[in-house]
């Protein structure tokens, strides 16, 4: 077993470990920081692949902002877990059963008799002067410039659409009306006194 | 040397793993929404895999588009969570039954 090989089934174990206690461990704040491990190590996986950018990127947007906005909604609902375990023993079995029957097909689909090493060959490694980052950047902007324009856009709706989702205009919170403002007339402000000059005493 | 198999067979497990937890977790819906972030981990295993063992630099930009949809994906839904619950007091799967559909 060469060292590759080792680390390969090494962090494949933490990653089906972990994503095994997502689904089954009773806190939602377990389950989170179970998933961030799963992308920790899928992250790593993606490194031995020579995908550099891709894992850095898995850890960084992942980690870094979904998985932190999952932390923040779950501390800011008042969830009850008890109530939320209702049916777990009762759709275990066919939870199991169809997860077995699935990934048994699976594997026979793509196990080591269609794609092992015979079929597909391990390419050669990289040299230390190839940049992952650079190669990606280069179809990127290129050939995939307008998909990659979409996908900015994509971003943007996504903002708006939770920014408007959840605002809530509170009765008590004092904010600007942009358009009453605009909209002011003279008259409604300015008032002209007709009176007699005083004098100073 | 790892196979191609090897990496397709971790993402088939991968996969089974989270439609077994959006099987079993139907109550709760914090958990299905990172059983379906989990799903596309396992693709995305999968593009990874094909993308390094083909040599097609194509897999890993589909891979970065995913990430991309997935993330929007999750603000949107994780807002309407939030709204749901200010609405409902609950994320119970079983009380959002108002459509009676």
């Amino acid at each position: 077993m060469t060292f590759e090989q080792i680390l390969f089934y090494v962090f494949a174990a933490v990653l089906v470990f972990s994503a095994g206690m997502v689904i089954s461990v009773r806190n939602p704040i377990h389950a989170i920081l179970f998933l961030v491990l799963a992308f920790f190590t899928s992250a790593a996986l993606w490194l031995m692949l020579e995908a550099e950018f891709l894992a850095i990127t898995l850890v960084l947007v992942y980690v870094g902002a979904v998985m932190v906005l999952f932390l923040f909604v779950v501390m800011m609902l008042d969830l009850n877990t008890a109530s939320m375990r209702e049916g777990f023993a009762r759709y275990l079995p066919v939870g199991i059963t169809v997860a077995v029957m699935v990934a048994a097909v699976m594997v026979l689909a793509v196990g080591r008799q269609h794609f092992g090493l015979e079929h597909v060959s391990s390419p050669v490694a990289h040299g230390a002067d190839y940049s992952n980052t650079r190669e990606l950047g280069l179809l990127l902007y290129t050939t995939y410039v307008y998909p990659f324009e979409i996908a900015a856009v994509i971003l943007l709706v996504a903002i708006v659409a939770a920014i408007a989702l959840t605002l809530r205009q509170r009765g008590s919170a004092k904010s600007q009306n942009v358009a009453a403002q605009v909209a002011v007339r003279r008259d409604d402000r300015v008032r002209l006194v007709q009176m007699d000059a005083e004098q100073r005493k | 040397m790892i196979a191609l198999s090897d990496y397709l067979i971790l993402g088939a497990i991968l996969f089974c793993l989270s439609t077994a937890g959006v099987f079993i977790n139907r109550k709760n819906l914090i958990i299905l929404l990172m059983c379906v972030e989990l799903m596309l981990l396992a693709v995305n295993m999968n593009f990874i895999a094909f993308s390094h063992f083909l040599g097609d630099s194509g897999g890993q930009v589909f891979v970065f588009f995913i990430l991309t949809v997935a993330a929007a994906e999750a603000a949107i839904g994780l807002a309407i969570l939030v709204v749901l619950f200010r609405n409902r007091r609950s994320i119970n799967v079983a009380d959002l039954d108002s459509l009676k559909g």
